[in-house]
């Protein structure tokens, strides 16, 4: 019994599946203080996991494809923050490189040629390319200048609103909010999976979103380049003491993240939406991706699983709301997670102050 | 009236983890200097913690002068009259030695800080013990004995009756060390008593008058110190039989493996740590680097590895510039280095033993195959061939990490993997700090294997001990130059001493 909580206190995966139990235990609590019933959000919750409607037993495959396609931005952008967590890097400006992704994807889906099988690639590799510098100009300034990461990706988040916005408002077609069509060339929906789930919005972006967390695990688990950025992550100065160039670990780890967060910015802009967007504000998939991150311990697998928690708690909103629950308890739940997340250190106090207690009967103290 | 100042009985003090006291009794005459003597974390620090009010033991009873006392804090120990020396010295650097000793304490007159009167005060408390020292000074402006002198000043300001030294001669010069033997002898005459922390023998030899033996967090016993020998000490300390002298064999060195020619460094401020420094190593001899801590010895570490950038000179090993070179350059050329301070720069903590015998060479074959792909299992393979090879216990084999492994072990991973890389030069700064006696002959044991072997070996060292041990040539530092250079046999450990602080002896080797 005490082995088995040892273990789970020292196991990132088991604490975080224990988080996210209390996460949905404190809302639950909650959707009963304001006199709602609870089982009506597990209804919705339900209802996104597996489409299965239990009020009327009706059975629509489209809300399991909405809660994955809703998921794949959340992961993505989770694994931007991961990447660079695991170099010991605190990347808030997920949000930006996405932002910067989506804008320069849509530029390339209204201006790019129009050839079968070219164009999207096109849109989507430009959206990684610039989601990459614009990470990857961060790492730069940390690691030769030593500037805040947190405060340049700050700061790189409100530029890359306000740049896309002009460019996006130069476009063809362009109005307050949002530009002309993309042409069908520029789009990866699959219409395959829009037939078979009942016009979803669920889109290739979703073997996108697979290869980049193959992609992940690959780097940093298994490569040379990734055994280095560990390390980094862990003791920068013994990193550096044992020659691994750090600065260029941390420089490429920033753009690496980048990539991931632009990704996420072409598969939104070319899969969800047919035309460009002129943001009047952020998305957040950016900055619920260091939640997804921390959920997901920095881990390929653990941000995958964390970032459909995620997606399936946006999905089940509006279910909830046509239950009469307040959509806003699912961000209350997530809140309580990251903020349960963050209480990790306090369970480790918790386990110390018991084998003292166990050691403190051994040697007989009263 | 008991016979005894302070008696601490069955104290015992558990930390998560570990008993850093088990029913431990300690028993101190008045006007005795009473030696505390114990190997790292035997419990020596956490008892006088205790009695000091920074720790509460969980059980156990403390006694002053027979009556029992519930100490909850400092203020309560310094107001029954203890006084304790930190090894860290808690002085304010840019206040004078007599604002820092009324620190919390201020005289006052009406509203008005009385600083006049204070000085006076500390001036003959001074002079009653033989504390030499200037009362308006700034602590910055002194050294660090007279520092320590501050330390003790304070105690006695606060009419400590028991001051607690807690390794005081750490960071002393041989000199400075002597005198605080006199001020020791002095405080007992003048009938304060005194404990000392200390696990160096010969201090003890030469002061005490009684010593009480920690072990593992036991009681061992007290002895009267004029009754036994170092060699019985360091047995009841140890628990076994202990060799003192370590068996080097002659070896002749050879060419010039490391030359330090003309080094400058600066630090961030610009303020020039290091200037003018040269230095010949040869290969199959350990050159000692001793000086007082602060006097350029990391400076030169970070100069020589790459750690730090260079402002001027020329470093060049086996005939080959290396001061332009990178970190990972420096190591491919030959150059191996066992930092000072191991968990910071040595390992990774997190990292399995494994992971960190390759973190210097995993980039290359055999442990980076195709593509960038590394190869865990031959990682593992020789991993498993150095823990066999250099004795390291862990709990998992290859596996474990690092940062769980005892600091001997940890010491034991650095120096296998940095002998593993057979290296030309080897720059070992403190091997053996905060390590037990078994690990100390271990490690000292297997650095004159590597002098053996014909490696130039570079020692720097704030134990003068351990150099005048195992090294065939001193360097002395001294504020950022190398003062003198003198073989071993040709030197004395008081010489030293006084080059270390400062005073020039023209260079003999």
């Amino acid at each position: 019994m005490k082995l088995s909580r040892e273990r789970l206190i020292q196991s990132d995966g088991a604490v975080s599946v224990l988080v996210v139990f209390l996460g949905f235990l404190v809302g639950t609590i909650l959707i009963a203080l304001v006199g709602k019933n609870p089982l009506n959000m597990y209804k919705a919750i339900l209802q996104a996991l597996s489409g299965y409607n239990i009020d009327n037993g009706k059975m629509n495959i489209r809300y399991i494809a909405e809660t994955i396609n809703y998921s794949v931005p959340f992961i993505l952008c989770g694994l931007s923050m991961g990447f660079a967590n695991r170099v010991g890097l605190f990347n808030i400006g997920g949000e930006g490189q996405y932002i910067m992704g989506m804008t320069i994807a849509q530029m390339v889906a209204l201006l790019g040629p129009q050839v079968q099988g070219l164009h999207w690639v096109l849109a989507i590799l430009c959206a990684i390319i610039i989601g990459s510098l614009w990470g990857g100009l961060v790492g730069v300034l940390k690691a030769k200048y030593e500037v805040s990461e947190v405060v340049s990706t700050i700061m790189l988040n409100y530029i890359a609103l306000y740049l896309s916005r002009i460019i996006t408002l130069q476009m063809p077609g362009a109005t307050t909010y949002k530009t002309a069509n993309f042409p069908e060339t520029a789009l990866i929906t699959n219409d395959f999976f829009t037939k078979v789930t009942n016009y979803s919005l669920l889109n290739n972006g979703i073997f996108m979103m697979i290869i980049a967390v193959i992609v992940f695990w690959f780097i940093m688990e298994k490569t040379s380049l990734g055994f280095g950025m560990r390390a980094t992550g862990f003791n920068k100065e013994a990193a550096r003491a044992s020659g691994i160039p750090v600065v260029k670990s941390i420089a490429l780890s920033m753009a690496i993240a980048g990539a991931f967060a632009g990704l996420a910015g072409g598969i939104v802009a070319l899969g969800s939406f047919k035309y460009g967007r002129v943001l009047s504000g952020m998305d957040n998939y950016g900055f619920d991706g260091i939640a997804v991150a921390l959920v997901g311990n920095s881990t390929a697998l653990g941000t995958a699983l964390a970032g459909l928690l995620f997606g399936m708690l946006k999905n089940a909103q509006a279910l909830m709301q046509s239950k009469q629950i307040p959509k806003e308890i699912t961000f209350i739940i997530q809140g309580m997670i990251v903020i349960f997340i963050a209480l990790r250190s306090a369970l480790i106090l918790y386990q110390q102050y018991l084998d003292k207690k166990k050691l403190q009967k051994e040697v007989g103290v009263k | 009236m008991s016979e005894y100042a302070i008696e601490m009985k069955n104290i015992t003090k558990t930390f998560p983890g570990v008993v850093a006291n088990d029913k431990v009794t300690l028993q101190v005459r008045k006007q005795e200097i009473h030696a505390l003597l114990g190997e790292n974390g035997a419990g020596k620090s956490t008892l006088m913690s205790i009695l000091f009010g920074s720790y509460i033991a969980d059980s156990g009873e403390i006694l002053l002068d027979g009556e029992p006392v519930e100490i909850k804090n400092p203020n309560v120990a310094t107001s029954l009259g203890i006084g304790m020396v930190h090894q860290h010295f808690k002085l304010v650097q840019n206040f004078t030695v007599t604002e820092n000793i009324v620190l919390g304490m201020e005289p006052v007159k009406g509203r008005v800080l009385d600083l006049k009167s204070a000085s006076k005060r500390v001036a003959e408390l001074s002079k009653q013990y033989g504390l030499q020292v200037d009362p308006d000074a700034l602590i910055e402006d002194i050294s660090v004995g007279q520092q320590q002198r501050v330390e003790i000043l304070k105690t006695l300001y606060r009419n400590a009756n028991i001051i607690i030294f807690d390794e005081p001669t750490a960071v002393l010069t041989p000199q400075e060390i002597d005198e605080l033997m006199e001020i020791l002898k002095a405080l007992r005459a003048e009938g304060k008593t005194i404990v000392l922390i200390t696990h160096k023998l010969r201090e003890i030899k030469e002061v005490s008058d009684r010593c009480t033996v920690l072990r593992r967090g036991t009681y061992i016993g007290t002895v009267n110190v004029s009754d036994v020998s170092e060699q019985e000490l360091a047995e009841m300390m140890v628990g076994r039989a202990v060799k003192f002298e370590i068996e080097k064999p002659e070896k002749l060195p050879g060419e010039v493996m490391l030359s330090l020619q003309h080094l400058e460094v600066k630090d961030e401020n610009g303020a020039v740590k290091i200037k003018d420094l040269n230095l010949d190593i040869h290969d199959g001899e350990i050159v000692g680097v001793a000086g007082v801590d602060g006097n350029g010895q990391s400076e030169l570490l970070g100069a020589i590895t790459g750690l730090l950038p260079l402002s001027g000179g020329s470093i060049i090993l086996d005939g080959e510039h290396i001061e332009q070179l990178s970190i990972r350059e420096r190591i491919e050329k030959g150059l191996g280095y066992i930092p000072e301070d191991r968990r910071k720069y040595g390992v990774v903590g997190e990292f399995s033993i494994a992971e960190n015998s390759a973190i210097k060479s995993y980039y290359k074959s055999p442990f980076r195959k195709k593509f960038g792909i590394l190869d865990f299992e031959a990682m593992k393979k020789e991993a498993e061939h150095l823990i066999d090879q250099f004795d390291i216990r862990s709990a998992e084999g290859p596996v474990t990490k690092a940062g769980s492994l005892s600091g001997g072990n940890q010491q034991k991973v650095i120096v296998a993997r940095e002998i593993s890389l057979s290296p030309k030069v080897l720059v070992v700064a403190q091997p053996t700090r905060g390590l037990d006696v078994g690990a100390i002959e271990y490690i000292r044991k297997r650095i004159i294997d590597e002098r053996m072997k014909g490696r130039a070996i570079l020692l720097v060292s704030l134990e003068l001990d351990e150099i005048m041990n195992l090294c065939d040539r001193i360097a002395t530092i001294s504020k950022g130059s190398i003062v003198a250079v003198n073989k071993q046999h040709e030197v004395t450990e008081r010489e030293i001493g006084m080059m270390m602080a400062g005073s020039h002896k023209e260079a003999q080797a």
